[in-house]
């Protein structure tokens, strides 16, 4: 178990090492820094006294450990645009980016668990095909269009609910749209848009375990027992269908992190998806470096945490490691 | 199976028999091979699919449309002396005010929609292609090197696939644009554009081949002819691409298919997002970026229209990736 953990952990380091050498090199190979800085008229020694401060003058080594150690205190320096701190923009936008996404992750489940258990339990029904064609269909459209055809219809043809931007904002801590009524109405069509791929994805996965579970023993006995149809199937196969669907879920919550760029551009949501495309279009070193950091330490982390949960729940996941000899 | 009709061809003159054979001309071989092919099991598959069939008109529709554009398109987009302000933003035909010439009608400077779509699915397509073929060399032959080489060069091969697959490939591609954009000099930068995009759409999707071949390789390289190609001192690379690489290549040609559709969305996406093809030649990602500025003023032909055959096109080529899938697949028969 420890030696797992201490492995599964050196793995997480050495892939944030990684990233944080790439987001160095941005750094690094893009210009002279001391160039940017200094005026057109600057003498040789100006020049040479101002890389020394800057530490350019240093081994590779030891400029790359200095950025990793302000990197890891957060300090990514100032935004070429922005001219601001860049974890001040990105604490900034943060909120609005992860309201998005925990709103889009709870749609998903809220809309695609009783799809998904209403398509496996009566399957050949008409509704039932027609959802599942449905989802295909919702597969192959991009984000991005299935975003313009809901503001085509909702803000543009009905007039019902606005399209871009987030509305009104309570500061509760943080600058929040889930207690103002204007707020929860700029939320509803970003996080429909965001949550429609995971919701096409929890509805097969529900059904797809709803399938199998129906064909067990235990339902076969529960049946026999003569509980009614609600218990057999919320009681007891429902419950067994989440365990899956709670790990997909929390397992998507980086993708959808990360696919809330295309939806935050589409309405102009003021997140950090935006802010990275921008950071891109204007090639703003220290966001782009950031944003890759801060983005690759979530996935680190949302997939150690998901790696270390199986471990303790599965007893399979150990034997299997040991006969591969790993 | 498709892929052992190469093989079976005969060395001309090698006994009477065949000799005989041979001289029926090309003619009568060309229309034994194609009823060969009518005969085949993939073919068969192919016509009892009544969707897979609407799928091959619309991805050759789509072909012919985008390729044949210098020709068959009604105007010349790129040509900017044909464009007149007096034609700008006409909806389509059949509503109000629409005209004859310009059909799904006209952008904000007179650029009719229908030409741009062929233009831009041209673009669409070329990138989509160039990219899968590059992520499929690249990611076969890696797959064949950790395939067969295994070791340590496997593990660590297989160690970059496993982090870069827990990252979606949008997200890769844009990252390694940002990171072209930032390294590339200012200059360079709109000619290599395209260039650049094809380079982080193949970058981000090679994973899936890799994977795939690693595993085939690994069953292919204990068989016998492997053994035996080994034992007469074929050196090792010879025996990857000349022994192995031709068994291999079924499912690999499934992946490309399905993956040409994910490129296609990558481009358009990334092209929305502003950061793909230059805007003198656009995609149709940057046709319905285009077209969005002018979503709210109700001109909505110039995104929808765009929109409709990037999905067409998209769902089109899936669904023939699907029935690949299942028509080279041996378990399914």
């Amino acid at each position: 178990m420890l030696a797992f953990i201490i492995r599964r952990l050196f793995q997480s380091l050495l892939v944030m090492v990684a990233v944080g050498f790439i987001a160095f090199s941005l750094f690094n190979f893009v210009g002279d820094p001391v160039n940017n800085m200094v005026g057109i008229d600057a003498t040789i020694e100006e020049r040479q006294r101002m890389a020394e401060s800057l530490g350019l003058n240093d081994p590779f080594p030891v400029q790359f450990a200095r950025f990793a150690a302000n990197a890891v205190r957060g300090d990514f320096g100032q935004s070429f645009r922005l001219s601001v701190p860049v974890e001040d923009a990105i604490a900034e936008r943060l909120p609005a980016t992860l309201e998005l996404v925990f709103v889009a992750a709870l749609l998903s489940l809220a809309i695609g668990v009783p799809l998904g258990v209403y398509t496996g339990l009566h399957r050949n029904s008409p509704l039932s095909r027609l959802l599942l064609t449905v989802s295909l269909i919702g597969i192959s459209l991009p984000t991005f269009l299935i975003g313009i055809l809901l503001i085509l219809v909702f803000s543009v043809w009905l007039n019902w609910l606005p399209s871009f931007g987030r509305g009104e904002t309570v500061d509760i801590g943080w600058q929040s749209n889930l207690v103002s009524l204007d707020g929860l109405r700029s939320i509803i069509l970003p996080a429909l848009t965001l949550c429609l791929f995971q919701l096409t994805l929890v509805m097969r996965l529900v059904r797809a375990e709803m399938l199998e579970v129906l064909r067990t023993d235990y339902i076969k006995f529960a049946r026999a027992r003569g509980l009614t149809n609600r218990a057999v199937h919320f009681g007891h196969a429902l419950k067994n269908t989440l365990v899956p669907v709670i790990t997909i879920t929390g397992l998507q919550i980086g993708n959808l992190i990360a696919f809330a760029i295309i939806t935050e551009t589409v309405f102009q949501w003021p997140g950090m998806g935006l802010l990275f495309l921008q950071a891109i279009q204007f090639v703003d070193i220290p966001v782009m470096a950031a944003y890759l950091c801060l983005v690759a330490f979530i996935f680190v982390l949302i997939n150690l945490v998901v790696d270390l949960l199986y471990y303790t729940i599965d007893p399979r996941l150990r034997i299997d490691k040991r006969v591969h000899g790993q | 199976m498709p892929f052992t009709d190469d093989h079976e061809r005969r060395q001309p003159g090698t006994t009477d028999l065949a000799a005989a054979a041979e001289s029926g001309g090309t003619l009568a071989r060309a229309r034994d091979r194609l009823h060969r092919f009518v005969d085949s099991d993939v073919f068969y598959s192919f016509r009892k699919s009544p969707i897979t069939v609407a799928a091959f008109a619309v991805t050759l529709l789509c072909f012919v449309c985008a390729f044949g554009a210098p020709w068959i398109a009604p105007h010349d987009t790129n040509d900017v002396a044909t464009l007149d302000l007096m034609n700008a933003e006409l909806p389509p035909v059949w509503l109000e005010g629409g005209d004859w010439r310009y059909i799904l009608g006209t952008d904000d400077q007179g650029r009719d929609v229908l030409s741009a779509i062929m233009f831009g699915m041209q673009v669409s397509l070329i990138v989509g292609f160039a990219s899968v073929i590059f992520a499929m060399v690249l990611g076969v032959g890696l797959g064949l090197i950790s395939g067969y080489v295994g070791g340590r060069l496997d593990h660590f091969i297989m160690r970059v696939a496993d982090v870069q697959l827990s990252f979606p490939s949008v997200l890769v591609a844009l990252l390694l644009f940002g990171f072209a954009k930032t390294v590339l000099p200012r200059g360079m930068q709109d000619d290599v554009a395209i260039l650049v995009l094809i380079f982080a759409i193949g970058l981000s999707s090679w994973v899936q081949f890799a994977r795939t071949v690693r595993g085939s390789t690994m069953v292919e390289k204990n068989k016998e002819y492997v053994q035996a190609a080994r034992v007469i001192g074929r050196r090792p690379l010879p025996i990857m691409l000349q022994h192995i690489l031709p068994n291999v290549m079924g499912p690999v040609l499934v992946i490309a298919t399905i993956n040409l559709a994910l490129a296609i969305i990558t481009e358009a996406t990334l092209s929305f997002l502003g950061v793909g093809v230059p805007p003198t030649q656009p995609s149709l990602g940057t046709l319905i970026r285009f077209g969005n500025n002018f979503l709210f003023s109700g001109q909505w032909w110039m995104t929808i229209f765009p929109g409709t055959a990037l999905v067409a096109l998209a769902l089109a080529v899936n669904l023939l990736g699907d029935w690949l899938r299942d028509a080279l697949n041996p378990k399914l028969r």
